[in-house]
């Protein structure tokens, strides 16, 4: 059509097709399988060795060897994925899911059932009592 | 002149402004001025970088922290911010610039935040 | 001789989407001058690195900007890959030169809709970034992110594309490029959209050396430099020609940036054709010491790092140099007897990205 009106091509092909968006809140997104939204945690695979809490950029993960919690201030996360490549246990993975908006920040705790092994000078004692 | 590594070339004070206009006259690009603050050596480096197409090189002139470095604003306009960033952002003295902005060209609250303070 | 007055414009301004300030100073509706200042959001990015070590900075240069994040990634990592002597698998390479090219493909995209929008062109601006969602949504599917991928590694890439996710994505792209094609030519070809743009924001060949301007502002002027062709990745394995304009005005930047949408698309599908099946990362250890200068062409042009290290975990120096800082000069010169009305117009055509800026 040239200089003239090129526009009313797209304009009328626009009268007559769907919508482009989604009615979001009440048609509900699908997130593709990588994507990344918060961080999971297996807690009976933790050894609470401290990797993920050195190694976050934003510093939003604390852990705490005494107390045997795990926990993330998911509002501090920026979902980087370089605690997930850190976890000497893979213990760690990034899923679907965004954290939802609130009033103030909070932090997401998970108590870890890991029992630290028994100090390794432990089996020198027998030897030492012979 | 001294070459540290390819493309990287040592100069001082005085060579500078031969340099520049070797560059201008060639119609070279101005690619960019970095300062930076070693912490080991205490002193300012001062990276000019130039490029003619894909040609690129740079030359390094090394400053004492008091030391006022002379401005190449007037051979080249470009570098009238590069300048000012580096006297806002990291204290140097630039001597004459062309357009002085006056510490407004980064709109901050922290004078040369980016230089490590005395007694750290 | 009319009268002089000096108009504040910004830091907000609703056609500007970042903080920009200028100082107009006008002859009745004339701009005889612009003084720029920015600084509004600096965060010191920079400085980071005595904080940081420099695996955690990866993370922070992806986050210098928003729209070119990939490539900030990339650069930083490409500089320490220099420094440390490492040697990247081939397939990486190409990953990353797929994912350079779409975000060009949806940063031009952003652009070509910012720009309806400065015009005033609504329904332009809506369809430009219809088709860019499609483009982000491919992001997800392939890296996890929409905007910020966190897939660059020192020494590769960290997740692979299989080859049936590729071809999905060729296909996609090989229908949006139909509808590409009908958007963009109601910019190259509208009347409105034309008396906008022709003649208006000169900048010749010399002046845009003489001020350093870089990326299509500069191949807008009929210079032919593009910072590909220097072959970082995998460019050296494609084949493409660099897109100039001669005709110097805005309407040549948006021409330029356009015929770089089909490039890229081009360069995507030669890609997935020739990219070799080998590992997407190699272990990288030890510390880094010494330093590198790389630059690598982003959507805006092109972008400057310098790293500089010292053989500890933290850097020295990392200095980013980004493509909106060296187009200020020429902003400021295109800007000198334009029309005040045209001014949000000419500060659209260098495709501001303030926030990089401010790194």
């Amino acid at each position: 059509m040239g200089q003239f009106l090129p526009f009313t091509k797209q304009v009328i092909k626009n009268l007559f097709s769907e919508p482009a968006t989604t009615q979001y809140p009440f048609v509900p997104r699908e997130y593709p399988e990588r994507t990344r939204g918060h961080v999971d945690i297996n807690k009976d695979n933790c050894i609470l060795c401290g990797m993920c809490m050195r190694s976050c950029p934003p510093g939003a993960i604390t852990v705490d060897r005494v107390g045997k919690t795990w926990s993330i201030n998911r509002f501090d996360c920026v979902q980087c994925g370089y605690c997930v490549e850190k976890c000497p246990k893979k213990c760690l993975s990034i899923t679907p899911g965004y954290q939802e908006p609130g009033p103030e920040k909070f932090a997401y705790t998970v108590e870890v059932p890991y029992e630290p092994p028994k100090p390794a000078a432990k089996p020198a004692t027998p030897a030492m009592a012979k | 002149m001294q070459e540290l590594k390819k493309d990287l070339y040592l100069i001082d004070k005085a060579e500078l402004l031969q340099v520049i206009m070797e560059k201008k006259n060639a119609l070279w690009r101005l690619c960019q001025i970095c300062c930076s603050y070693p912490k080991a050596e205490k002193h300012y480096e001062i990276t000019y970088s130039f490029a003619n197409g894909y040609e690129f090189a740079n030359y390094r002139l090394v400053v004492e922290r008091e030391e006022e470095v002379p401005s190449i604003s007037r051979v080249y306009k470009s570098a009238i911010y590069y300048e000012n960033e580096m006297h806002e952002l990291w204290g140097l003295n630039v001597d004459n610039i062309k357009v002085d902005m006056h510490d407004k060209l980064y709109r901050i609250d922290v004078e040369t935040p980016f230089l490590e303070k005395e007694g750290e | 001789m009319g009268n002089r007055s000096i108009v504040p414009y910004g830091p907000q301004h609703p056609v500007l989407p970042e903080p920009i300030h200028l100082d107009l100073v006008l002859e009745d509706e004339k701009v005889l001058a612009a003084i720029p200042s920015i600084g509004f959001i600096h965060r010191g990015l920079e400085s980071l690195t005595s904080k940081k070590d420099f695996n955690e900075m990866v993370y922070v240069a992806e986050r210098i900007c928003g729209i070119c994040s990939y490539m900030h990634g990339m650069g930083y990592c490409m500089a320490l890959e220099e420094i440390m002597g490492v040697e990247v698998p081939r397939r990486a390479d190409y990953l990353r030169t797929i994912w350079c090219e779409m975000s060009r493909l949806h940063s031009h995209l952003l652009w070509l809709g910012l720009l309806a929008d400065g015009f005033g062109f609504e329904s332009l601006f809506m369809h430009s970034w219809r088709l860019r969602e499609k483009i982000l949504d491919m992001f997800e599917e392939s890296t996890g992110g929409r905007v910020i991928f966190s897939v660059n590694t020192i020494g590769g890439v960290l997740k692979d594309m299989p080859a049936d996710m590729l071809k999905d994505f060729v296909r996609q792209l090989n229908e949006m490029e139909k509808e590409i094609r009908e958007t963009t030519s109601i910019f190259m070809d509208d009347y409105t959209v034309k008396s906008r743009l022709v003649d208006i924001g000169i900048i010749t060949g010399e002046d845009a050396i003489r001020r350093g301007a870089v990326g299509p502002m500069m191949r807008a002027s009929g210079i032919n430099v593009d910072m590909r062709k220097n072959g970082y990745a995998a460019y050296n394995d494609i084949d493409f020609e660099v897109i100039t304009s001669n005709k110097c005005d805005s309407y040549a930047r948006c021409e330029v940036r356009i015929g770089e949408i089909f490039q890229s698309i081009d360069i995507i599908r030669q890609c997935v054709e020739k990219i070799p099946d080998t590992e997407i990362n190699t272990k990288v250890t030890g510390m880094p010491n010494g330093e590198a200068f790389i630059r690598v062409e982003q959507p805006r042009g092109e972008a400057f790092y310098h790293v500089r290290a010292n053989g500890t975990k933290f850097l020295d120096r990392f200095r980013v140099r980004t493509p909106t800082f060296a187009n200020i000069p020429a902003l400021t010169q295109t800007l000198q007897g334009c029309q005040y009305g045209d001014v949000p117009l000419l500060i659209l055509t260098i495709d501001p990205c303030i926030s990089c800026t401010e790194r």
